[in-house]
């Protein structure tokens, strides 16, 4: 079975690694509780949805 | 007719996803919302969905087609007699999807599947009457410019039942009666004359 033949260096881990990046969530304040949650998404606060209750809270 | 599944089946192949999404409609027509993913809340909507609109035919062979997904008889007999004919005024789309966000655990977006409310029947009637008034107010402007050319001679005989047919249309207009639009037809040409 092949194997690497060189210890990756500090430098190409470090490289490779800049290119982790984490991208916000997109957040909208919802109309009812006014509380930031996902787009698209039923509020976790209020538990609703268009206007309707999807969630018990 | 569903389009048929891209990609990956869910779980470890065809037979395992025909059983969970088996498993699904069943809790779903069982419990009427169900929490799941949102990758098989997707793929269960088509199949649920049909199974309803079996539902809505409610003759034994499509009994027995459902039975072929479906195997709790208890839940096939509540499709057919509450879920099926709750449906009959709607065409399609059945089932509502609502997103609720990641599960914690494992970060999977997990989403609400639930079987929509029957349509009222009183929005119904209101659509469709208006669709009709609409309708009929279309065919009477074009048909105004040639009335006052012949009922000349039938004005004068017509001016009496004239009064009755107003309050008739008002009337009919409140119950929104299939039958008021012959009626309205007729009468409409005297009026502008």
């Amino acid at each position: 079975m092949p194997v690497p033949k060189r210890k990756t260096s500090r430098s190409n881990t470090r490289s490779r690694r800049s290119q982790w990046k984490a991208s916000a969530p997109n957040l909208v304040t919802c109309a009812r509780c006014k509380e930031k949650r996902l787009a698209h998404t039923a509020c976790p606060t209020c538990g609703t949805y268009a206007k309707r209750r999807v969630l018990d809270v | 007719m569903p389009t048929p599944t891209k990609g990956p089946r869910l779980g470890g192949g065809p037979a395992h996803e025909r059983l969970m999404l088996a498993n699904l409609a069943t809790a779903l027509f069982e419990h009427g919302r169900i929490t799941t993913t949102e990758a098989k809340a997707k793929r269960l909507r088509p199949l649920a969905e049909r199974l309803i609109t079996f539902a809505k035919r409610g003759d034994l062979h499509a009994r027995r087609r459902v039975l072929t997904v479906v195997r709790d008889k208890s839940v096939v007999h509540t499709l057919f007699t509450e879920i099926g004919p709750n449906y009959a005024t709607r065409a399609g789309g059945y089932t509502r999807i609502t997103k609720i966000g990641p599960r914690k655990g494992d970060n999977a977006p997990m989403a609400v599947i639930e079987l929509v409310e029957p349509l009222a029947e009183q929005v119904v009637a209101e659509a469709s009457a208006a669709t009709r008034r609409a309708a009929k107010e279309a065919a009477a402007v074009p048909a105004a410019p040639a009335a006052p050319v012949e009922p000349t001679a039938a004005a004068v005989e017509a001016s009496a039942p004239e009064a009755d047919a107003t309050e008739a249309n008002a009337t009919e207009a409140n119950a929104a009666e299939v039958d008021s639009t012959g009626a309205d037809d007729a009468e409409a040409p005297k009026d502008e004359s």
